[in-house]
């Protein structure tokens, strides 16, 4: 190898030993691939001057007829046939085995041709070659008469290659269609990568809520709108004459009452008409099936997305062996131009240098294990106390407000006791748990979990009590309903009696829609509470981070230079950004989402409004007043914690809508559904009426409880089989994985234990040096010693030659070795009798080689 | 290539002649290499143009210029990528990337917003993570070893030009 370096090395003019060395190097590359070591020989070339690449083609034109014979030459050694030379007369020849040894010469230099990018050789070199292989390959594929295949060889590479630079731009658009990528990534190099989760999961949540919207408004807004009655044709679609003066009031139109309520936002709009329009669209099937597969898209979604995060984190939660000098090397890219991006760049390695500090310093140390257990005890009874104090109060209000409205004149507080106490409840709890949570000393992430955990319990406090309320309201509503049915009966009749009254062959007039006795809609109401509550929680959000961070951030900027104490580093200072708060009011507000899509179709465009908002605002919000965290942490590979929450979220808020399909019945007078018994009954008129006879049967038959018992039973199974499965892929895989680890344990072992025997045996031989220093007589003494007894072989081994041979000597070859009183000769002997026992081939690194040996000098000798 | 020569050619048009036949012997100073758009915001462009530089001083040649495009580009094999990575990293050029190495890397990169001890934390794991052999510095074959396993090196260590 060193030979073949030497050769590279005189590269520049002599052209004679150019070529040979690129013979040699074709030679070893045809027989074994990339050279690494090239790198090597051109390490040593760049010390010469280079000749400039054209100088290098023009020498090479020269010498490439000369070459290409010397090329055959070589070739025709690996083919083992000798008529190297005569590779200038192939082109008139043409002989059989001369054109077969073309043809194999030809198919060598296209794959050279082709894999030219990959060697590791200096640029001259490889124009040089390249151009060279490209005429042989032009000149003898014409001989050989592959002219035209070999265009069609060309076309298609041509067309490969266009192929994947297509696809390479097309994944470059891609990329950039991401929205708010640049927003994500600067926030991220300031704040670290927990608060970028927080935005990356809004952007998730954002196009959740997108395909939602386009679903609902494409399938269900938008044909009633375009196709079904419009407003005021129906008493279902009039505001009442009552409050007809009122309607357009801003204060009633902010409770979602007046026109609003009776907007196709609501549930109320719609009409039951069978099919609307000259498409003969089925709405209300169309509405149900919707509002069915919004649960199902969005459960699809959720369990997609934590099913790709768990495969992520298995995938690559091993090579952490590197982690800090895979930052140190390749965390700058080379690419950054933009003085901007350099900066954000550079914020962005110093926050994740100091993660990593702070997971290093998490895992080093290591206290009083009980004092710790205690107070994470003590902390968490003192949160459930909270919890449940605060349950009681909320049920305590809600009994309270229900007494309010029986009575009559209700103050302002007590018409929103509940919310306000909701709402300072959600303002106060919070920084509670903080504070009481700080007693249990967690490694910031995983105390952000149990933050989460508690504030999510405190929160379902709200909604339960919320939903209680709703669901007396329903009751109310429906008993309320049976009389006003009659009403409306009665005045019905009444007016078609009074207006018939004249003439009685005539069709009496209509009632005018506004006069109509409504029914309560209870639906709509329950929507409108709904959409209320949403939108009550988007503007507390909004004015929270206003005043919380920002009002805070100029306080304490301005007002600073005349304080007594500094704001900056004291009480109010900035305020740091609330993940956990962000992320589950995202999370609830999703659930309502999610509760109130069926009563009020309109809700999910507010959502996808709101979350287009937020992300803007928060961004500023976060950039402008927020300070990174004192302990920056990473945030876990997985999301699954957040999707977690949102799935439970997710199942919570289909069960009241199942509860109210399955068994409430629809309004008399609003809605899809009206008239039927359950709303479910759509379903079964569907089938009956617009599907052929046989579908009946079958979905007869499906729905039979001996058919659903077993398939239940099935899906059971499977899911106990695939759990069992899974274990044990999982403990296969940390099988591997240990083994793994073992492997590079023991290599860093061996190469470590070379380096370690050298301080040893270096230890040992400062001791073994010549009477100069002190400590070596007495040992010299030891050794005489120790030998004496044993004269056949020395006890002390210094240098390794004597630590190795350790065992042949023990074994009883010592006749040789005569204990000589200087250390310094044992070295040269031992080692020189070392090198005449070849037969005892022992490794350097052997790990137990010198100890024992060094162990057992002393006793047994 | 053309395009490189066309870009070395403007940085220092005076001197560098459009005629490469008669290999002129031009070398083009660091300074105005470094003052090359792609390479302005680079911590390391200092290191790079003098680990491409034949005399070592910094001066490049329009050779050395296309070497250090073709290795920094995305078509160059990991291996050639790994040495001159090895090449930038070393500053005190002992083939070796000792404590003291990567301290200045360090502060290199985070433009010395860490604290002292933990940049010594820090280089310490990093000695701790891909030392080898045991001699407490970086080796090539240390360097190569850890290199090879990173995932994200042949996209960073890239510039397009």
């Amino acid at each position: 190898e060193d030979k073949e370096e030497d050769e590279s090395k005189e590269e520049d003019n002599g052209s004679q030993q150019n070529r040979a060395s690129r013979r040699k190097n074709y030679q070893r590359k045809n027989r074994d691939g990339k050279k690494a070591r090239e790198e090597g020989g051109q390490k040593k070339d760049r010390g010469k001057t280079a000749p400039t690449k054209d100088q290098k083609e023009s020498e090479n034109k020269e010498k490439k007829t000369t070459k290409r014979g010397k090329e055959g030459e070589k070739k025709d050694r690996k083919n083992s046939t000798s008529s190297g030379s005569s590779n200038s007369s192939d082109e008139e020849s043409l002989s059989e085995e001369e054109l077969a040894m073309l043809k194999e010469q030809v198919e060598q230099k296209k794959k050279l041709i082709s894999t030219m990018r990959n060697k590791p050789w200096r640029m001259v070199k490889k124009l040089s070659v390249l151009r060279e292989a490209q005429d042989f390959v032009e000149k003898f594929e014409g001989a050989l008469g592959k002219g035209k295949g070999k265009k069609l060889y060309a076309y298609k590479m041509m067309m490969a290659k266009k192929w994947v630079k297509f696809k390479r731009d097309f994944e470059n658009f891609k990329t950039q269609c991401i929205p708010w990528e640049m927003k994500i990534k600067e926030v991220e190099s300031h704040f670290g990568s927990s608060v970028a989760s927080y935005f990356i999961f809004l952007r998730w949540m954002y196009g959740v809520n997108l395909v939602l919207f386009g679903l609902i408004f494409g399938l269900v807004i938008i044909p009633e709108i375009l196709m079904g009655m419009p407003y005021g044709s129906l008493p279902r679609k009039t505001v009442p004459r009552a409050e007809q003066a009122t309607a357009m009031d801003f204060s009633v139109l902010w409770d979602f009452e007046g026109y609003i309520k009776y907007s196709a936002l609501f549930y109320g709009y719609y009409n039951n008409q069978r099919t609307i329009g000259w498409l003969k669209y089925r709405l209300p099937m169309a509405y149900f099936m919707v509002g069915i597969s919004v649960f199902g898209y969005s459960l699809m979604v959720v369990i997609r997305s934590m099913a790709r995060n768990a495969n992520e984190s298995t995938a690559d939660g091993d090579d952490d062996n590197f982690i800090f000098s895979w930052k140190m090397f390749t965390s700058w890219d080379y690419l950054i131009g933009n003085p901007e991006t350099a900066d954000n760049k550079f914020a962005s390695i110093t926050t994740s240098f100091k993660e990593s500090i702070v997971d290093e310093q998490e895992s080093n140390k290591d206290e009083n294990i009980h004092l710790r257990r205690f107070l994470r005890v003590l902390a968490n009874v003192l949160i459930i106390c909270c919890l449940c104090g605060s349950g009681y109060l909320i049920y305590f209000v809600v009994k309270r407000s229900q007494t309010f409205s029986k009575m009559q004149n209700v103050g302002w507080y007590e018409r929103n006791e509940v919310e306000i106490v909701m709402s300072l409840l959600g303002m106060f709890c919070p920084p509670l748990f903080e504070t009481i949570a700080a007693l249990e000393n967690y490694h910031p992430r995983i105390g952000l979990k149990w933050q989460l955990g508690r504030i999510f319990a405190l929160f379902l406090g709200n909604l339960y009590t919320f939903l209680l309320a709703l669901m007396d309201d329903v009751n109310e509503k429906l008993a309320e309903e049976d009389v006003v049915k009659n009403i409306t009966h009665w005045t019905l009749l009444g007016h078609h009696n009074s207006s018939a009254g004249n003439d009685s062959t005539v069709t009496p007039p209509p009632l005018d829609p506004a006069d109509v006795p409504r029914g309560p809609c209870w639906e709509t109401t329950v929507g409108i509470e709904i959409v209320r509550l949403t939108v009550s929680d988007i503007l507390v959000t909004y004015i929270t981070i206003l005043v919380g961070d920002f009002i805070r951030a100029c306080f304490v900027r301005f007002v600073n230079y005349c304080w007594c104490w500094d704001l900056e580093a004291g009480f109010p200072s900035y305020a740091e950004f609330d993940i956990s708060g962000n992320v589950l009011g995202l999370v609830f507000n999703q659930g309502m989402i999610w509760m109130g899509s069926f009563y009020a179709p309109g809700l999910v465009g507010i959502n996808v409004l709101r979350l287009l908002t937020s992300m803007y605002f928060q961004c500023w919000a976060v950039m402008s007043s927020n300070v990174p965290h004192a302990r920056v942490f990473k945030a876990s590979k997985s999301n699954n914690f957040y999707m977690g929450l949102l799935l439970l979220i997710l199942f919570l808020s289909l069960l009241p809508v199942a509860y109210t399909i399955m068994s409430l019945p629809p309004s008399f007078d609003c809605g899809p559904f009206s008239g039927k018994k359950r709303m479910y009954d759509v379903i079964q008129e569907t089938i009956e009426l617009d599907f052929p006879l046989f579908v009946a049967k079958i979905f007869s038959y499906v729905a039979n409880p001996g058919l659903i018992i077993p398939a239940i039973l099935l899906m059971v199974l499977t899911i106990y089989y695939l759990n069992a499965v899974s274990k044990a892929y999982q403990r296969a895989n940390a099988e591997l994985k240990k083994k793994m680890q073992m492997q590079r344990e023991e290599e860093k072992n061996k190469r470590n234990n070379k380096a370690s025997t050298n301080p040893m045996l270096e230890d040992l031989e400062d001791l073994l040096t010549p009477s100069t220093k002190t400590e070596s007589p007495p040992k010299q003494a030891e050794d005489k010693k120790i030998e004496s007894p044993n004269g056949t072989s020395p006890v002390r081994k210094p240098g390794r030659g004597e630590v190795l041979a350790g065992s042949p000597m023990a074994s009883g070859r010592g006749a040789a070795f005569t204990p000589p009183s200087q250390a310094f000769v044992m070295q040269p002997r031992t080692l020189g009798i070392r090198a005449s026992y070849p037969g005892q081939p022992r490794p350097w690194g052997h790990p137990l080689g010198p100890l024992p040996g060094r162990g057992r000098g002393q006793p047994c000798y | 290539v053309y395009r490189l020569h066309g870009r070395y050619h403007e940085m220092a048009p005076n001197v560098v002649p459009m005629d490469y036949t008669k290999d002129p012997d031009v070398k083009l100073p660091m300074q105005l290499i470094i003052n090359m758009p792609e390479l302005k915001e680079n911590p390391f462009k200092e290191r790079i143009v003098e680990s491409f530089s034949e005399d070592g001083e910094g001066s490049l040649s329009f050779n050395d210029f296309v070497d250090m495009f073709s290795v920094l580009s995305e078509m160059a094999p990991r291996e050639l990528k790994a040495i001159y990575a090895f090449k930038i990293y070393d500053f005190n050029t002992d083939n070796f990337i000792c404590k003291a190495d990567l301290e200045k890397t360090l502060n290199k990169l985070t433009r010395e917003e860490l604290t002292a001890e933990e940049i010594t934390l820090v280089c310490e794991k990093v000695i701790e993570e891909a030392d080898m052999d045991g001699d407490g510095k970086l080796g090539f074959a240390d360097f190569e070893n850890m290199i090879s396993k990173a995932p994200d090196f042949l996209s960073t260590f890239h510039i397009r030009i």
